[in-house]
This record gives structure tokens, sequence and C-alpha cells, in this order.
């Protein structure tokens, strides 16, 4: 890890701007202090990618089932509807 | 007639819409598995009982299917699903008189989503900088981090956000919606949302290093 300089953000700090930077919300001025920081602080970019692997994981079903009343009764309904269509 | 959706392929809106306007019952199973579960939870932050959250579930999946013909793609299959669910939601909320939690947003004082000893002190040579840093994810096997446990844990701790924080995350996250389309339904300033995402994704950050510490 490169040492960083006075003026650059705190990693304490980008763990605080990271949903800002996520989400396209920073100002210019602070993205580039966000990005310069990255550059040298391997730590930060691995609190990023973390957060980007749980934004992911965050998306995706957990594959938990619905409860089998609700289930079946919506498969009883899909039939119906289907059967409509002709 | 081949199998279209596993649930890996579930996020393929193309195969998804033209099965179901086919009437692919397996792929219809293979959504509701995937999506029931959490769409009930979110319908009971609107509504009042379960039964009536179920109730919101059913309607919901049969405008789906009545819908499926118009479904344009503008958005993705479960953006739009989810938008359904809300509207649906709302409105028996609306009509049952149950108010939604944001008028007990949570204050938006302070709040370190990283606990601050795990950066170093005032009197150090680099002040905020990590004491403790992350893991890298890097010597972690893709197939453990984004495996079937990995999705649960981050669903279980998705399910102890406070209210507020969950449905942002919920919206925004797992729907997939715009910031200006969920500030809009939950009546949020951009800065508020912005703030609950925050802290919604920074605990489930946390749940995601934790299972990472335990590999």
């Amino acid at each position: 890890m490169a040492t960083p300089e006075k003026t650059d953000i705190t990693c304490q700090e980008v763990v605080e701007l990271v949903t800002d930077y996520l989400e396209g919300a920073l100002p210019i001025n602070e993205r580039l202090d966000f990005e310069r920081h990255l550059v040298w602080c391997s730590w930060c970019r691995d609190y990023l990618d973390h957060m980007r692997t749980t934004i992911e994981l965050t998306g995706r079903p957990d594959e938990s089932e619905p409860p089998s009343p609700l289930k079946e009764q919506l498969l009883d309904a899909f039939r119906d509807w289907r059967r409509t269509r002709g | 007639m081949q199998p279209v959706a596993s649930s890996a392929q579930v996020a393929d809106d193309t195969l998804v819409v033209a099965a179901l306007r086919r009437g692919d019952e397996s792929v219809f199973t293979e959504l509701v598995n995937a999506y029931s579960s959490p769409l009930l939870r979110l319908a009971q932050d609107f509504v009042r009982t379960r039964s009536v959250a179920e109730e919101v579930v059913q309607e919901t999946w049969l405008a789906v299917l009545n819908g499926i013909d118009r479904f344009e793609g503008r958005s993705s299959f479960k953006t739009w699903l989810y938008r359904i669910l809300v509207n649906k939601a709302k409105t028996r909320g609306v009509r049952e008189a149950r108010i939604v939690p944001f008028s007990s947003l949570e204050p938006l004082g302070e709040e370190h989503v990283v606990p601050a000893d795990r950066f170093r002190g005032p009197d150090d040579q680099w002040p905020g900088h990590w004491a403790e840093p992350p893991r890298s994810l890097d010597t972690i096997p893709e197939e453990r981090l984004l495996s079937r446990e990995a999705r649960q844990r981050i669903a279980a701790a998705l399910e102890t956000l406070p209210d507020s924080q969950r449905i942002v995350v919920t919206l925004r996250d797992v729907a997939g919606w715009d910031s200006d389309e969920i500030c809009e339904t939950l009546d949020l300033t951009e800065v508020n949302q912005r703030v609950l995402l925050h802290r919604g994704r920074a605990k489930l950050r946390a749940a995601l290093e934790q299972y990472v510490e335990e590999s």
C-alpha cells in the first residue's frame, strides 16, 4: 500500500460515501477524491468489492419456497388462466 | 417442451415472458418459488395482516398473467412484478388505513455504518484509515461466494433490518427500481432514501463479511 497523502479522504469517509458513489450521487470533485483514494488503497477497493458482491447477492432470489397453500392456490389460478386463454 | 428457466435463468426476461405467454407451468412455478416469499414479506409492510398480504400476492400474480401480453420490457420483469405488488399493497393499505412505516422514519443523525474501532484513532499517523480492514474476496472461490448459503445469509440479514431500510433495500436491490420511483412511491426525499439504502446495505455487507470470515 502506498503512503496516503494528507489531503486524501480517509477510509472511514470512503465507507460513508460508498452508497452515494455507487448510486452516482457524488458531485464530481468528491467522486474524483473517492476514486483517487481507491487507486492507492486496496483495503477500500476490497470494501467496495464487498459492497458490490452484497448488492448482487441481495438481488438474487434466495429460493425459499412460498408457504404451500399459497403456492397451490397460485398454481390453480395459473391453470384457470391458461384454460381461459384457450 | 424443454425446460426454459432454472432459477439461475429466471433473470432472462425474454425467455420468462415468452414462456408465460405460452402457458408454461414449470416456468410459472419457478417464478412463484423464487419471488413469492419476498413479495409476501414486502406486502406485509403495507397491509395489516398476513392473510391480506397473501391475497395481495395472489392478485399480483394474476395481474402478471393477465398483463403479460402487454408487457413491453421497458423495465425488467422483476421491476414490473414488484411495481404491481406495491401498487396493490398500497391500495389495500390505504383502504385499511394502515400507516406505511415511513411516518416513523428513524432519525437521520450521525451513525457509523462500520464500527469506529475498525479505523485508526485521531492520534495515529493515519487517522481514519483502516486498522482492521475487510478481507479480500479474491481468495474466496466464486461458487462459495455466490452460493445458496450466501444468498440465504443476506436474505436473513435483510429480514432483521428496520422496516424503512428493508423496504428501500428491497425495492432498490431486489426489485431493481430506480431511486426516483422509490422516492415517489414512499414519499421520501432522495437524500433520505439514500441514507436508508446506505445503512441497510452496510448491515447486509457485515453479514457477508461474517460469512466470508467463516470460510
